[in-house]
């Protein structure tokens, strides 16, 4: 029944209740597609769906999930893809892994990551890399890569990332498929092993838009065990306009121009893109963002100074490894992080802690989080005049496995057009807009707090106007 | 721009043991990002309140009902080393 794989999750879950399809025969050929998947882009695939799934007609069907690895799942490994949390398994569930699962979205698997999110290429995994399904010589993004390359490749109907700085967009991007990261506050954060608390956001990872609305709905809401989680206003609905009509894009120069490094290729297929916009109806004009391309600087140290702060919880104490001695307390710390973190995890914790350490703090994470006002007023401004704000996802397209190892600031980079919408709170998605050189490219929507339902209208409409065919990378 | 003895001191602050070629390394690539980042130093943000968080909620608060936290047997089966119904660790003083 390898047609299955063919349906998107919204079409299967309508099979499944219609009758025509068992959600049992669904769960195991994903199962099986998971279980031998040869991208590194699952850590653990469920033995078999729970009790009873598909039954009793709940919304979601029993299509199964997978679920990146930072989410904590009772049970079930749930490292972040780190050595030092190694042979954990939480007491207790994500509040959006357990609202799927009540919505009747099993848990499927749990996906490759960069170690602790910290990263745009997948590589920093304990786990290793992940392979892009449309190039295996490439990276499928991060740190989320494991999600999108899952999807992507048909060994996953649909999966949940987390976004700090890109990490559910970008992955969607290189990967060829839709990446949504929600306004902040409308997912719950509990059971999220942190990365930078004011900035991370949970998302789905799916084939199309129509899929990114039906998975949302039922991952949004307040959560007692998260204080920043808030109602989401009003019904998410599931995207039905075919125009564009009196939709005004705006298309921040600040972030396009030559500072963001932008391939040809992408810039050509990110054109074609606004073309069509146009020929829907949407109207298209440059609009300022003069403080974005700021983003980045002020990201590199409001996101690492959080996660320093996060991570000081890792010390052998109360899980995941210890590296014993016959030494002090504070030297046990030490040396459990040396060994249990990576490279670009110290790096993150290092220039966190520099930058909140006595001396630097105003210099460095007081003016970033000024910085990060600023940025969030010229979205703010731009939303007066414009629906939405529209760029390329990544200025590039996906590159070749550790060809930006060896230069963390060439691997920062990367984020350029995704991290000023992280620093503001507000939403994106990104859906492919045609392939550059046999590889997807990524076309992102922002728009205000909360406007989720008409983003993913727009991102529906304009996602059937560019046709994209992403069965390749399941072949 | 960070040198030896800094990397050295924020590595300390951040309970981290780091090799002998790491130091070097670490004090490279942070000096490297650390002279991108720099260019934020030099905008005027005069007046410009901080942003911490983006969500508009102060005080969030729950009513205060007690109820059942997860066993103790349950959470120390995570740990490295249960000891005494508790987190055995290194003497502070050792060493």
């Amino acid at each position: 029944m390898s047609e299955l794989i063919d349906l998107t999750a919204a079409q299967a879950a309508e099979r499944v209740r219609a009758g025509e399809t068992a959600a049992a025969e669904l769960f195991d050929v994903y199962r099986e597609r998971a279980a031998a998947d040869g991208l590194n882009a699952y850590t653990w695939v469920a033995a078999s769906a729970p009790p009873g799934n598909g039954q009793g007609g709940t919304p979601l069907g029993g299509v199964p999930v997978a679920v990146k690895d930072l989410f904590c799942t009772e049970g079930v490994p749930s490292q972040a893809a780190s050595k030092i949390l190694e042979g954990y398994r939480p007491p207790y569930t994500a509040t959006v892994v357990a609202k799927l699962r009540d919505a009747g979205a099993p848990l499927l698997g749990k996906t490759n990551q960069d170690e602790f999110a910290m990263g745009s290429s997948n590589e920093n995994s304990a786990f290793g890399p992940v392979l892009n399904p449309w190039d295996r010589g490439r990276v499928p993004g991060g740190s989320s890569g494991g999600s999108a390359a899952a999807v992507a490749a048909g060994l996953a109907p649909w999966a949940i990332g987390t976004d700090t700085g890109g990490s559910i967009r970008q992955p969607a991007a290189l990967c060829g498929i839709v990446g949504l990261k929600p306004t902040y506050g409308a997912c719950s954060r509990y059971g999220m092993i942190a990365f930078a608390s004011s900035l991370d956001q949970a998302g789905p990872l799916t084939r199309d838009v129509t899929d990114a609305a039906l998975m949302f709905r039922h991952m949004v809401g307040r959560d007692r065990h998260d204080s920043t989680s808030l109602d989401f206003p009003g019904e998410i609905e599931l995207p039905r306009s075919e125009d564009l009509k009196g939709i005004k894009l705006g298309v921040p120069e600040d972030l396009t121009g030559a500072e963001g490094g932008i391939e040809p290729g992408v810039r050509e297929s990110f054109e074609a893109a606004l073309a069509l916009a146009e020929r829907l109806g949407a109207s298209i004009e440059p609009c300022g963002l003069p403080h974005a391309p700021h983003a980045l600087s002020a990201y590199y140290l409001i996101a690492p100074a959080e996660a320093s702060a996060n991570l000081a919880r890792f010390d052998g104490v109360r899980y995941g490894l210890r590296v014993a001695g016959e030494e002090d307390l504070v030297t046990m710390y030490s040396r459990t992080r040396e060994v249990g973190f990576g490279p670009e995890v110290k790096r993150r914790i290092m220039l966190g802690t520099y930058a909140l350490s006595s001396g630097y703090y105003d210099a460095y994470y007081g003016t970033a989080q000024k910085v990060r006002t600023r940025i969030a007023d010229d979205f703010r401004e731009a939303f007066e005049r414009f629906d939405f704000i529209v760029t390329p996802t990544s200025p590039c397209t996906a590159f070749e496995l550790g060809s930006k190892t060896a230069d963390p600031l060439a691997m920062y980079l990367n984020d350029f057009l995704a991290v000023p919408m992280s620093l503001a709170g507000i939403p994106a998605i990104s859906i492919p807009s045609g392939l550059s050189g046999g590889l997807p490219v990524g076309f992102q929507l922002a728009g205000p707090a909360f406007s989720e339902s008409r983003l993913l209208g727009a991102a529906y409409a304009l996602e059937r106007a560019i046709g994209f065919d992403g069965s390749k990378a399941r072949a | 721009m960070l040198d030896r003895d800094q990397v050295l001191h924020v590595a300390r602050l951040a309970r981290l043991e780091l090799g002998e070629d790491e130091v070097g390394r670490m004090a490279e690539e942070l000096s490297n990002v650390l002279d991108h980042i720099e260019k934020i130093r030099e905008l005027d943000l005069e007046g410009v309140a901080p942003t911490s968080h983006v969500v508009d909620v102060v005080n969030a608060l729950r009513a205060d009902d007690p109820e059942p936290s997860l066993p103790r047997d349950v959470i120390l089966a995570a740990a490295p080393e249960p000891l005494h119904d508790g987190f055995g660790v290194p003497s502070p003083g050792a060493a």
